[in-house]
């Protein structure tokens, strides 16, 4: 065969006249055995004359094209030797079915050991897939969007105290700024509104609806799948644009084009296009119809008046980029309008705008200090890593009992060894066995996965179908699989095979003594230590996450939330109806105390600043979470008053009166708040300064996890957004309600009622962080369990092979509890070193996400021991079932088989 | 002996093989054909051919001296054994070519539609 690798050097003629250098390799490698040197030197002649008849490109193509068909295994198969086998031999489809044959037979022999393996490795599959569907999920979160890549949010970021703070709120000059100024960088600009409930209503239907008002170019940006109607469905004012959903439970079967419903009660709009419904995984989702951005500025005076402010930041854009440009451009151009326009006045505050992909909004849309700093992508990640692992769980279980089992096995290989198996074959079979193993698995997996989707949809607050149609989902399992099956089977396949038949057989040569001896067990004990490195740490984490949430549940809110119920109003309908419904609703005995207020109790609408007040730190740019309440809000909330007093209808001066929190107090470090005057910081002086009448307890209104804000209690002269109703604690809180209702129905019976609990509002703020603690929490499990099946198949194992020596220490007067530490030590110790390793990765990992929070738990040594107690206990428990059946046995039984 | 019977390309191998006699390797068979019958053959293919008439006993094959055509290396030469020296006159006897001339122009031709037929014409 040597000669044929140096074969062009002695072909007559030119280099380039030579045969296709990869095919005399093929031809080298891979010719039937036996035939390589007649073959190479007939096809040399055969080269020459096919350059003599078709010329030189035709002789290379014939050349390279015999030899394929040369090496192919069907046309050699035939020919060969019956005594010469080749390293492809284990290809062969009726060597396939045999391997297959006796690997079922190995199965169905072993039930205990198959169970756990399949069972094992079902459960660590199922658990993959599913974290697999989650992330690709997440990861095509508004994918939706044809233009997703293109499509973007303006930020902006500004100095304040300090720190450089991004939202994603603009002023509405920007937009005009941008299209005067910046219009061929964009394809799309839309301003919208925020996401807001609409009373629609049809004939005698009614729903309530959110939605959005949006400029012209937005079914277009979104590339909506319209239904009926135009695109171009927002250019008139007074017209709507409905999803299929929105437009089927007002219109039923109707045609609805061109009808006319009325929005609000008040404006009569146009239904000019149906749209498809926007899939759950899209920011855009809860937009379930589409108002003409211009018919809220024609409608609402203070959207009117923002035309030309920079300073009221309540709108949000929406814009599609040029094709031949980059987000990266984009920013770097109009980062500084609000500066150019209005530098004296915003420069100390550095305004900067920026652009952030649609692909980021979901993902990536923390910052800190100005800087993009992750979001819901670590989550993803998270879950990610934790699906591999326990994958990777099952892998070892599985790689484990093989090997366990080898002395089994090792007669098997020895016996075909010296019939005349190689090791290819072996390893063949062994491969085999393990694709068995895992597409029995697989099948388990896929049906565990379909059975319990419903349940992790819930679980996970998803949408997730299983993709039946997707053949990417199919080509990623096959894939899938196919690693699986490697991974899992590679070290018994390479392990087993390397067995000599000489010692096997012999039954205790040095070499083997060596495998299967002392160290055979190490890369075994090493796995072992490697799944409750996993484990522990995973419950660890659960705890820590679980003890995080509880804390912060546990965290005092600053007022009472239950039987506190809070009621939206629609803008304009109940002006000046405040009292008269007060009254009525306090008269029913159904409510004890009500209050209105511009906010709802678990958030916070409006921040202001620029405020004098004496004392008050030369150059302290003070702002405030500001909140209109109305008389009673302090006791219709159950708030605590620190000093001073509510505001009261006994004094009219309360007109001018503020409240500040606590956190207000410190803040501008006032020594004997109540008192004193708040004035705005403007040249011409006008307004009635603010007089500071009491200091309430601090009030946990936005996230949880954070610290509260300064803020102002303000006597509410305008419109109410919110009634707080604290229901009377001696009725049934169903009872009242339906009182509530009927006055409400009673009073505006064109409205649909609303109603939401604080309570239940409150808690929904922990969905997250409960999610991610409940799939953890879940997955923990999972991966404890999946490591002590194969504790559990390990045991057994150990135990069987040692029934002799059980036997024998019996007979010479061992007890049960002798032999069960005999048994049991091994593993213990194994446990032991895991959570050792465990201790310091864990504590770095949760001490790191903790720091996220600003009220967190701390990471206490209680919560290490607990985990590692609840480990040894759980292997004491798993080994101890074998180990004392094993002590158990007869050793009559157990010593007379020899 | 396997065979009962040999098919067309077997038959015109074990011709070539006949006639190249002393110099009868896979190569100048391959040409032999290509040149003889105006009609395109694989290497391939006659090597594959060569491989199943050995195994069936009907060729038998010496390895050669080295040559310089073959870049030195030896070639496997074919020739043709007694059983294949039976089995080519056997095709060669008058009976089996009554029996093909009887079949093409006898009654059996007309059983073959005219569109087959016209579409063999053309």
């Amino acid at each position: 065969m040597g000669g044929l690798t140096n074969g062009e050097g002695r072909f007559p003629g030119p280099p380039d006249s030579r045969p296709p250098r990869w095919a005399d390799w093929l031809l080298s490698r891979f010719s039937p055995s036996g035939l390589e040197d007649e073959l190479q030197g007939d096809l040399l002649e055969m080269y020459i004359y096919w350059v003599k008849t078709t010329g030189l490109r035709g002789a290379r193509w014939r050349y390279a094209l015999a030899v394929l068909r040369l090496i192919r295994p069907l046309s050699w198969s035939m020919t060969k030797q019956p005594h010469e086998i080749s390293h492809f031999f284990i290809l062969h489809p009726a060597m396939i079915r045999n391997y297959l044959k006796i690997a079922w037979r190995n199965l169905t022999r072993n039930i205990g050991y198959s169970a756990i393996n399949i069972g094992g490795l079902a459960i660590g599959m199922a658990v993959a897939v599913m974290i697999g569907l989650w992330v690709y999920d997440e990861l095509t979160y508004n994918h939706y969007h044809k233009n997703h890549d293109q499509i973007a949010q303006i930020w902006q970021s500004s100095v304040k105290n300090g720190e450089i703070k991004t939202r994603f709120t603009v002023p509405r000059p920007l937009e005009t700024a941008l299209r005067n100024v910046y219009a061929n960088s964009f394809k799309h600009i839309v301003m919208s509104s925020w996401t807001l409930d609409g009373v629609l209503s049809y004939g005698n239907r009614k729903v309530v609806k959110e939605g959005n008002y949006m400029q012209p170019d937005a079914p277009n940006m979104l590339s909506l799948d319209m239904l009926a109607g135009q695109k171009e469905g927002l250019r008139e004012p007074n017209s709507i644009m409905l999803a299929a959903s929105t437009a089927k439970s007002l219109f039923g079967t109707e045609n609805p084009i061109g009808r006319i419903i009325k929005f609000d009660n008040h404006y009569n709009l146009k239904v000019t296009g149906i749209y498809a419904d926007i899939p759950f995984s899209n920011s855009f989702n809860t937009t379930t119809f589409i108002i003409p951005w211009e018919h809220m500025v024609a409608n609402t005076p203070w959207v009117k008046e923002a035309a030309n402010s920079w300073g009221n930041n309540s709108f949000r854009l929406y814009v599609q980029i040029a094709d031949n440009t980059t987000m990266e451009q984009v920013t770097a151009k109009i980062k500084d309008i609000k500066l150019n326009v209005n530098r004296a006045e915003y420069a100390k505050n550095n305004p900067q705008f920026l652009l952030l992909p649609m692909n980021d909004w979901y993902l990536r849309s923390n910052f800190e200090n100005g800087i993009q700093s992750g979001g819901r992508i670590d989550t993803v990640w998270l879950f990610g890593c934790i699906g591999g692992f326990v994958l990777l769980l099952a892998c070892i279980n599985f790689m484990n009992l093989s090997t366990a089992r080898s002395q089994k096995r090792a007669k098997e290989v020895g016996v075909r060894k010296s019939v005349g198996s190689v090791r290819s074959q072996l390893i063949g079979q062994f491969l085999s066995e393990s694709f068995l193993v895992v597409a029995l698995a697989f099948l388990i997996a896929m049906t565990l996965v379909f059975v319990t989707m419903p349940a992790f949809n819930t679980l996970a607050s998803k949408q997730i179908a299983f993709p039946w149609m997707n053949v990417y989902f199919w080509g990623a399992t096959l894939i899938f699989i196919l690693c699986t099956a490697l991974l899992a089977g590679s070290y018994p396949a390479l392990y087993l095979s390397s067995f000599l038949p000489v010692q096997v057989l012999k039954g205790a040569g040095p070499s083997l003594r060596f495998r299967v001896g002392r160290f055979a067990a190490l890369p075994r004990q090493l796995l072992v230590v490697l799944q409750f490195t996993v484990s522990v740490s995973l419950i660890i984490g659960t705890i820590i996450v679980f003890r995080q949430v509880q804390h912060t549940k546990n965290r005092p809110v600053g007022y009472d939330r239950a039987g506190l119920v809070s009621i939206p109003l629609t803008e304009g309908e109940f002006d000046g109806k405040y009292e008269f419904i007060r009254n009525e609703l306090m008269g029913s005995g159904a409510v004890v105390a009500m209050s209105a207020t511009s906010n709802p109790t678990t958030d916070v609408a409006y921040g202001r600043g620029g405020f004098l007040w004496e004392g008050k730190p030369a150059d302290f740019r003070a702002s405030f979470a500001w909140i209109w309440v109305s008389p009673d809000y302090v006791k219709s909330l159950g708030m605590r008053i620190i000093a001073g007093r509510d505001f009261s209808p006994d004094f009219p001066s309360d007109s001018n009166a503020i409240l500040l929190n606590k956190t207000a107090v410190d803040y501008m470090g006032l020594k004997d708040p109540v008192g004193t005057l708040l004035r705005e910081d403007n040249t011409d002086n006008s307004g009635q300064p603010l007089t500071v009448i009491g200091v309430v307890d601090d009030m946990v209104m936005e996230s949880p996890y954070d610290p509260v804000q300064p803020s102002v209690y303000e006597f509410n002269k305008g419109s109410a957004r919110f009634y707080n109703l604290r229901l009377n604690p001696a009725q049934n809180a169903r009872e009242s309600i339906a009182t509530v209702e009927r006055i409400y129905k009673k009073n505006f019976p064109n409205l649909p009622f609303q109603y939401r609990f604080v309570d239940q509002e409150y808690a929904a703020k922990f969905s997250t962080e409960e999610r991610i603690g409940k799939l953890a929490g879940f997955f923990a499990s999972l991966a404890i369990f999946i490591s002590c099946l194969g504790l559990f198949g390990l045991s057994s194992f150990m135990a069987e092979q040692r029934t002799k020596e059980i036997g024998i220490r019996k007979v010479l007067g061992a007890s049960v509890t002798n032999l069960w530490q005999l048994l049991s030590k091994d593993f213990l110790v194994l446990v032991i070193v895991a959570c050792l390793i465990t201790i310091p990765i864990a504590y770095y990992f949760m001490n790191s996400w903790l720091q996220h929070y600003t009220y967190r738990v701390e990471l206490s040594w209680w919560i290490f021991a607990v985990a590692i107690v609840g480990a040894l206990f759980i292997t004491l428990l798993t080994v101890s079932f074998q180990a004392i059946k094993a002590a158990m046995l007869d050793p009559v039984k157990s010593l007379r088989t020899e | 002996m396997k065979r009962a019977c040999l098919g067309e390309l077997e038959e015109v191998v074990l011709l070539t093989v006949a006639v190249l006699q002393e110099s009868a390797y896979c190569a100048s068979i391959t040409q032999t054909i290509d040149q003889q019958m105006a009609r395109s053959i694989s290497f391939p293919t006659v090597h594959t051919t060569l491989q199943q008439l050995q195994k069936s006993g009907l060729l038998f094959s010496p390895m050669s001296g080295a040559t310089a055509q073959q870049g030195g290396r030896q070639k496997r030469l074919f020739t043709l054994t007694t059983a294949a020296q039976r089995f080519l006159i056997e095709y060669r006897r008058a009976d089996v070519r009554q029996i093909r001339a009887h079949l093409w122009d006898g009654p059996a031709i007309r059983q073959i539609s005219t569109q087959v037929l016209l579409l063999w014409e053309a």
